[in-house]
């Protein structure tokens, strides 16, 4: 037997396209139950182009040597004790956040990809999602491992998994998730691979990596860093997606087309923690959100669909309503938490003077006119010793499951009301994207899992709201939640560096 | 078809359907540009409640720490239910006048423009 090596070429068809064999025996579509039901065509499975050109052992390869590096950065960060040297304590809480609403999101990726990796009858596609399926489980890993170091020092970082399952706000990034995953293949391809993966991740991703190079986060910067390459390979597996179901057969035109109208709506409202993050929750601000959302969903998705144009895909009616809400979006989010952080495993705190300062500056058409006077009533409350929390439950939209603070742009001080009655039974909806997204789907949408309704049902403990915030969520009450002010977070800051208080900190430092 | 799926004639379960809610329906309350109140708000209340128990104990529960709550005048106020026009009997039970699971009651009061003006 020869022992030559062989070439890149015959390497990289033997490990991708020839794991392939002949079924002799069995009925295709036994062996791929799934590939029809969607009503997507697929006339030549040969016509998929790899997106990736990389061998299993190459793959291995190329991220042992990233693990590497990225590993000896995060001793140097914990050795060096790192988590001094941020910026300020209440940054921590927009890595809360990414590591309770976002990680989980990888490892739900991990395992979608790793599903419909099984369910392709093409090869090609197949060994695609199985390698992205790995990436997203690197994902979640390196992302554990990085924030594992501020769970020493900071609260709210403990029970990250169980808290996305239960808590309210996390029910957001998780139902999208699960909406996704529970559909067939092909949606979830354009669901993830393509609008999340490929339209969206720069809004995600950008504004988190900037905010923690800005913030003095090494440990997070890093990790992205190191994500960096994956996504670009994930960005080219989403846009392979929709060229070969465009390309297949005319019938895809309008399901795919439905699909995009559908999960950049989607995405765009899990983005909502974006947005409140990059005004709110950096002390060292990046880009306003609506800068970011300028230049990454305006600019981009604007010549991305001119590209589409050819295959009669046009811009999803609903990204006019997005382009509406961007002077709002924000305010309205931070509003919503600064209402609830009582009930939020990470603090909420009122912007300083200086900080709504710069929201005046970079919202002059909104901020000072509809947000800053509930903002100053909020922080005349805190400093009379009554500091604003909201009594009741707020009621939630049933297809995105934020609470209805969203507002009608044509009249931006009124709540955005929608409703449908179906089979009998009333459903609310904060938009119509997310009206139009039931109503074509009931039957998927009457079995959200809404985090209040479930509360009144008695499935979440009780009887008190205490019961469900530190039994059934696991938030250790009066130490992850509420304000900042007056946090033990806040308290280990100022021993660490003998401050009074971080604001005082912030007003000397400018 | 009401959902892409691998079942035919796939139905879903109604998780929140009235019988969930140990005797309760939901009600949702909204107090129209009060956005110091960042969304409306949800309560569980049993559908013979008088609609007093909504005037006179559940919304001021909710809205009470507006200032401008004080200066309510309830005969002024103008109420939507579902997007209706609605004028609401303080004596009858919630089912008699109409509102069952899951419907919005809104208030608007005229004059009362929130804090500062600004909707909040």
């Amino acid at each position: 037997m020869s022992n030559k090596k062989l070439n890149m070429k015959d390497k990289y068809r033997l490990l991708t396209r020839d794991l392939e064999w002949e079924f002799s025996y069995r009925d295709r579509k036994e062996i791929f139950p799934q590939e029809d039901f969607e009503g997507i065509k697929i006339t030549d499975w040969s016509k998929w182009e790899d997106p990736f050109r990389l061998t299993m052992d190459s793959y291995w390869k190329y991220q042992a040597e990233k693990e590497k590096k990225l590993y000896a950065i995060f001793d140097a960060f914990s050795q060096n004790n790192g988590q001094q040297n941020v910026t300020d304590a209440r940054y921590v809480n927009a890595i809360k956040l990414f590591l309770t609403g976002v990680s989980p999101l990888e490892y739900q990726a991990y395992s979608g990809f790793a599903h419909v990796g099984r369910q392709f009858g093409g090869v090609g596609a197949r060994v695609a999602c199985q390698m992205q399926s790995l990436d997203e489980l690197r994902h979640v890993q390196t992302q554990i491992h990085a924030m594992s170091h501020y769970n020493k020092h900071f609260d709210g970082f403990q029970d990250f998994a169980h808290m996305h399952d239960r808590v309210w706000y996390l029910s957001v990034p998780k139902s999208f998730f699960d909406d996704a995953r529970s559909a067939g293949p092909f949606e979830f391809m354009v669901a993830i691979g393509f609008s999340f993966e490929y339209v969206l991740t720069n809004l995600l991703f950008v504004p988190f990596m900037s905010g923690a190079a800005y913030n003095g986060d090494m440990a997070t910067v890093t990790f992205g860093f190191s994500a960096q390459s994956d996504e670009a390979r994930h960005m080219t597996l989403g846009l392979e997606i929709i060229k070969f179901l465009l390309e297949q057969h005319e019938d895809n035109v309008p399901i795919v087309q439905r699909w995009i109208n559908k999960w950049l709506w989607r995405g765009y409202r899990v983005l909502t923690l974006v947005a409140m993050m990059m005004d709110y929750m950096l002390p060292n601000k990046v880009m306003s959100w609506q800068e970011s959302f300028e230049v990454y969903f305006e600019e981009a998705a604007s010549s991305l669909f001119k590209d589409l144009a050819r295959y009669g895909i046009e811009m999803p009616p609903y990204a006019a309503d997005a382009i509406a809400e961007k002077e709002h979006l924000s305010h309205q989010a931070w509003s919503i938490f600064y209402n609830y952080g009582h009930a939020a495993a990470f603090h909420t705190w009122m912007p300083t003077a200086q900080e709504m300062d710069w929201l005046s500056e970079k919202y002059p058409n909104t901020f000072d006119k509809y947000y800053r006077p509930r903002f100053e009533k909020w922080r005349e409350m805190e400093e009379a010793g009554e500091r604003y929390y909201n009594p009741t439950l707020p009621m939630l939209c049933q297809t995105c499951q934020i609470p209805m603070g969203f507002t009608d742009m044509e009249n931006p001080t009124m709540t955005s009301y929608r409703q449908s009655v179906y089979d009998g039974e009333r459903y609310n909806f904060c938009s119509n994207g997310c009206k139009d997204i039931f109503d074509h789907e009931p039957e998927k949408y009457v079995q959200s899992w809404m985090p209040v309704h479930q509360i009144f049902q008695g499935n979440c403990g009780g009887p008190e709201m205490e019961d469900v915030l530190g039994d059934y969520y696991r938030i250790n009450l009066g130490v992850d939640n509420l304000d900042f002010k007056g946090s033990p977070d806040e308290a280990r800051w100022n021993g660490w560096h003998n401050l009074q208080s971080a604001e005082d900190k912030l007003k000397k430092a400018s | 078809m009401a959902v892409a799926a691998i079942t035919e004639n796939y139905v879903g379960e109604r998780l929140d359907r009235v019988e969930n809610f140990h005797g309760n329906q939901v009600l949702y309350v909204g107090w129209d540009h009060h956005l110091m109140f960042c969304a409306p708000v949800a309560f569980a209340v049993p559908p013979d409640a008088p609609f007093s128990k909504v005037l006179e104990e559940l919304i001021p529960g909710a809205f009470s720490l507006h200032p401008e709550f004080g200066e309510i005048d309830w005969n002024q106020v103008e109420w939507h239910l579902n997007a209706e026009s609605f004028t609401p009997d303080t004596n009858a039970t919630l089912a008699e006048q109409g509102i069952d699971h899951k419907s919005i009651l809104r208030f608007a009061t005229p004059g009362l423009d929130g804090l500062k003006g600004s909707g909040s």
